[in-house]
């Protein structure tokens, strides 16, 4: 079988990527706030569940959150 | 608009790049001494290196219409040798009298260890009997917030500093609040994955205002962006921020920094 992307430990290679976009994604959280808050909006509680599932252990995290914001699926 | 990058090291970047900040607005770079990616085995080699920093690379940069300052020191990466970087230190005087030097830099830690520690000591004694400003590297990563606060306590148990002539370089959001507040000049670094995108930047303006910060590409040998500035004047702009207040972040901060130095000449 063919080594992959994801054979090994990926996060000797992403670990850097990884922490970086975090970063980014809790200044840009912080950048919302700075300009008023989004209290209610409800973009604002997807991003939120998003997190949930990128913070959880259940796998195919990228397909549950291309889910989260995909309209047909949430009716 | 025109703009510095006060923090770009030169000797690793091609024509391109120096043609590609000239037509973006650039009118001056300032190349700290640094690690150029491998250790160097003897003092000559440092010799050389700063020969190249302040005779080659102003004649490069000068061809595409542009300034060039240097700053000399040894490196934290490089200065675990405390035997040779003696050895570098007691060549820095001749190039501290050249007329395009600026101070002391870049000098700090790296993995914050005793060795490092007692470089940067002898770096600063150095910097500080002659009355040159200084500029600071701070750790990469893990070690940024430790080495920063070591530079920080290294610098307050010396009533010859002066703060508004010190330059802390590679801040983020963690510690570029210490820095500020104790009167030191604060350095963003718009950097790929391991430093600070220019958003960030922006973000740091917007918390902390202008005043002493510079942004700087620090593009070197590695994965690196040498037209960082002209994209910090872009996310800026975006964002709504007047050309008053980003021409005080790229040109004027920096021209104030550098006047400091008795060799500014521009």
């Amino acid at each position: 079988m063919a080594e992959t992307a994801s054979s090994g430990n990926p996060l000797d290679k992403d670990f850097l990527q990884i922490r970086a976009r975090l970063i980014e994604l809790a200044a840009a959280m912080d950048r919302v706030d700075r300009g008023g808050g989004a209290a209610g909006d409800p973009r604002l509680e997807q991003i939120r569940r998003s997190l949930a599932i990128v913070a959880g252990n259940e796998p195919n995290r990228a397909e549950q959150v291309q889910m989260e914001f995909s309209l047909s699926a949430r009716g | 608009m025109y703009f510095f990058d006060p923090h770009i090291h030169v000797a690793s970047r091609t024509t391109d790049d120096l043609q590609a900040l000239a037509r973006a607005g650039c009118v001056g770079l300032g190349e700290p001494a640094f690690w150029m990616g491998y250790d160097r085995t003897a003092a000559v080699c440092f010799y050389d290196y700063f020969r190249q920093l302040t005779e080659w690379e102003p004649k490069r940069v000068a061809n595409y219409g542009m300034a060039h300052w240097a700053w000399v020191g040894m490196n934290a990466k490089e200065a675990e040798n405390v035997g040779l970087a003696r050895e570098v230190i007691a060549l820095l005087p001749e190039f501290l009298d050249r007329p395009n030097v600026l101070g002391v830099g870049e000098i700090g830690l790296n993995k914050c260890t005793r060795n490092e520690l007692t470089t940067l000591e002898e770096l600063v004694a150095l910097a500080l009997a002659r009355g040159e400003q200084l500029l600071f590297h701070t750790p990469h990563l893990e070690e940024k917030y430790r080495g920063t606060g070591m530079i920080l306590d290294l610098l307050a148990a010396d009533d010859r500093v002066v703060p508004e002539r010190v330059w802390i370089d590679h801040c983020e959001e963690h510690t570029i609040r210490p820095v500020l507040e104790a009167g030191y000049w604060a350095g963003l670094t718009l950097y790929p994955t391991t430093k600070m995108t220019p958003e960030r930047a922006v973000d740091m303006i917007e918390i902390y205002g202008p005043e002493r910060i510079l942004v700087t590409s620090s593009a070197d040998w590695g994965p690196s962006d040498p037209m960082a500035v002209p994209a910090f004047i872009q996310a800026m702009r975006r964002r709504g921020h007047d050309d008053a207040l980003i021409r005080r972040v790229v040109y004027d901060n920096p021209l104030r920094l550098m006047r400091q130095s008795r060799n500014f000449q521009g």
